[in-house]
């Protein structure tokens, strides 16, 4: 269509400069994480991940050991190196707290009762005092440290910090979740597709409603209701709650899906004497891979991204933690304001889904489309 | 018992039970209860074809009632008592909780999520749709706009907390900010009222991408004679966008923006992980999951109020799936 009278050329070019605009904003987000995850926890406060790249300037403190101070006239004096003869570029300097960095390199700064100080740009020191120095002078200067990139990060959340347990956790959560409803959700929709019984409308309506009921709403009753049948917060209560919760959107999205599948092939079956198990074993349900694959995704997904359901259905120990728990409640709270650890942390949880998605976007857009569009 | 092993058992255990349920629960129905064979074999085959649906239907049929139709009628009747849940109050936690200052002002922000999150997302996903739409890299932007709906609404969280940093070293807002010559870094998430819209943004974020997929696959649906009679009469871009495609697809757009409100309307994790519900940022499920575990007559109310909340639109999809099956 793009060659119609009307398609302007700078039309053209306008939109492809918005789309461009659009996916870098929608990006930059996540590829900050995605760096800062990598960079040393004290550059990450130092400098912006935008800027991580460069050489970052850190703020140091040494001290001057009073020891070497040696009378010159009516001052005494220390001489010396502040990097102790190491690799080093002072870029700005000073000598209180205050104003750590208040002086370039070379300059002599001024100090209180006229004692004063001066750094080179190498690191050498002259510090001067009219009375005799007992303890040792502080100097503060900044440092041109270069970027560090590293996977110290990941490092220390998968093996000091419970992560792995919360990553365990949340694939021991997740596959049984995926997998139970898929089956029981196919059975109910070709019944609901392909079975005439009294009440299927009604039925199906239910289903249809029952897609949009809160998830609150069944917190608390349900909690009660595992805690008197002695399954309480466990692993088996989250997978049956994941079940219970999946089942509408599953059988919705199967039954839509069948409905489609042509009658010809079923009904021939049926008049070979197939039985209704028969043709769904062996007729329906290879026919409905794209569909189950679909469904599969989706429930994935939110199990996997799931925080409602697993703080209330599991344990609140650490050692039943997914991953989403693990970070809300443990790694913002006490940690909140560890960077590196958090973006690391956020990473790892991000990437399976991730993974899943970008392999398999095919079934979830597929699914998408047959569950809200006709 | 550990947890994986215990998984592993279950995956067995689950789905060689459904399995085994189906297959023998046919078997017994056609071969044990009504044969088709004996003196009458026709109607036990016909009986037989009345009663399968049912096992069919069965185990999906008893989760959904236990797991959601059950909780509608247990939450309502539970937030009739009090707090331990022995004595009934009637209406006394709605009382109690419509009061209560945070309830109200969980309400006033969930309200302004669902006017304002669904407007959002759905009209930036209608952009995006419409302007990959004849793009040639146009599905790498789209993969792109959409990757965040596989992202956790916690992972989300924290990687916008990186956006909303109150450090200009960290925050790209605040180092905006620090480089359009401002002095002090501002916490975004303490601004009273705005600090709403800046959580907002991180789920449009992620909605974006849905609307787009489903808005773009019904922009491809649009029958291309109506767009060229549109052209050839001489209408521009804008007027073909405006009058010829979005009324053609406003049922889809509908549909887009039904499911994003609900979406709002269950979504606590972001509140809850950016501000904790602080700095008047509550919403309805945050507002719920501060009472659970405390007071179960309040976190049930506060539930019930969402499912009323949600009921027309529950209505309308009803009457909209059953509209389609005549």
């Amino acid at each position: 269509m793009d060659n119609i009278a009307g398609t302007k050329s700078a039309l053209g070019w306008v939109v492809n400069l918005s789309v461009v605009f659009l996916v870098v904003l929608w990006l930059i987000p996540t590829v900050g994480l995605l760096v800062s995850s990598f960079r040393d926890r004290d550059q990450i406060t130092a400098s912006g991940w935008w800027l991580s790249p460069f050489a970052v300037e850190q703020n140091y403190q040494a001290k001057i050991p009073a020891g070497e101070a040696v009378r010159d006239g009516d001052f005494f004096v220390i001489e010396g190196n502040i990097f102790n003869g190491g690799e080093g570029e002072v870029v700005r300097f000073g000598g209180t707290r205050a104003a750590p960095t208040a002086f370039a390199p070379g300059e002599t700064a001024d100090l209180r009762r006229d004692r004063s100080l001066t750094v080179e740009a190498n690191g050498d020191f002259i510090y001067k005092n009219p009375d005799e120095i007992k303890r040792d002078p502080n100097v503060y200067y900044s440092q041109a440290t270069p970027s560090r990139f590293s996977l110290d990060n990941y490092k220390t959340i998968l093996f000091s910090n419970g992560m792995d347990v919360a990553f365990i956790n949340t694939f021991t959560v997740t596959i049984p979740a995926t997998i139970i409803p898929i089956l029981i959700a196919a059975f109910a929709a070709y019944a609901l597709a392909w079975m005439d019984f009294k009440g299927r409308g009604l039925l199906i309506a239910m289903v249809v409603g029952l897609l949009v009921v809160p998830l609150q709403l069944a917190l608390v009753p349900l909690l009660q209701l595992h805690n008197k049948v002695g399954i309480g917060q466990s692993f088996l209560g989250i997978w049956l709650a994941h079940t219970g919760f999946g089942l509408p959107l599953a059988i919705y999205l199967l039954r839509n899906y069948m409905v489609g599948l042509p009658r010809d092939i079923i009904e021939s079956a049926k008049v070979d004497g197939a039985t209704d198990f028969q043709v769904f074993t062996k007729i329906v349900l290879p026919l409905s891979f794209p569909a189950l694959a679909s469904f599969a995704i989706f429930q994935f997904l939110w199990t996997w991204n799931d925080l409602l359901v697993a703080k209330v259905f599991l344990p609140s120990n650490s050692e039943s933690w997914v991953m989403t728990v693990k970070i809300a409640d443990d790694l913002l709270g006490s940690r909140g304001g560890d960077w590196g650890i958090l973006a690391g942390a956020a990473f790892i949880s991000i990437a399976v889904p991730l993974i899943v998605f970008f392999t398999m976007q095919r079934y979830l857009v597929r699914g998408l489309l047959a569950g809200s569009v006709k | 018992m550990s947890p994986m092993v215990q998984g592993m058992l279950t995956i067995v255990i689950g789905v060689g039970g459904c399995v085994g349920y189906f297959f023998f629960s046919n078997l017994i129905l056609d071969k044990v209860i009504f044969p088709a064979k004996g003196p009458n074999p026709s109607i036990n085959i016909n009986r037989a074809n009345l009663v399968r649906p049912w096992l069919f239907l069965f185990p999906a049929m008893a989760l959904l009632g236990l797991y959601l139709l059950y909780p509608v009628v247990g939450s309502f009747y539970r937030s009739l008592f009090n707090r331990a849940g022995d004595e009934f109050i009637g209406f006394g936690n709605y009382g109690v909780m419509f009061a209560d200052d945070g309830f109200q002002t969980a309400l006033f922000n969930n309200f302004l999520w669902v006017l304002f999150v669904p407007a959002a997302a759905t009209f930036l996903g209608l952009l995006v749709a419409q302007l990959t739409d004849r793009l040639s890299w146009g599905n790498i932007a789209k993969s792109l706009i959409f990757m965040p709906m596989a992202i956790s609404f916690v992972g989300a969280s924290l990687i916008w907390k990186f956006v909303y940093a109150n450090n200009a070293d960290i925050g790209l807002i605040n180092a905006l900010r620090d480089f359009f010559g401002a002095e002090e870094p501002l916490d975004v998430l303490q601004v009273a009222f705005w600090n709403n819209f800046f959580l907002m943004v991180i789920l449009i974020w992620i909605q974006t991408g849905f609307a787009m997929v489903i808005l773009s696959a019904a922009l491809r649906g649009i029958p291309e004679e109506t767009v060229e009679a549109a052209i050839i009469d001489g209408a521009n871009p804008f007027q073909v966008f405006f009058k010829i495609k979005v009324p053609q697809i406003m049922g889809t757009i509908v549909v887009v923006w039904t499911t994003i409100t609900i979406l709002v309307l269950k979504v606590f994790d972001i509140v809850y992980t950016m501000t904790g519900g602080n700095f008047g940022t509550e919403i309805l499920p945050s507002y719920m999951m501060s009472y659970m575990f405390r007071d179960d007559g309040r976190a049930t109310a506060v539930a019930f109020v969402i499912m009323i909340v949600v009921l027309p639109v529950m209505i309308w999809n009803i009457r909209q799936a059953r509209a389609e099956m005549r």
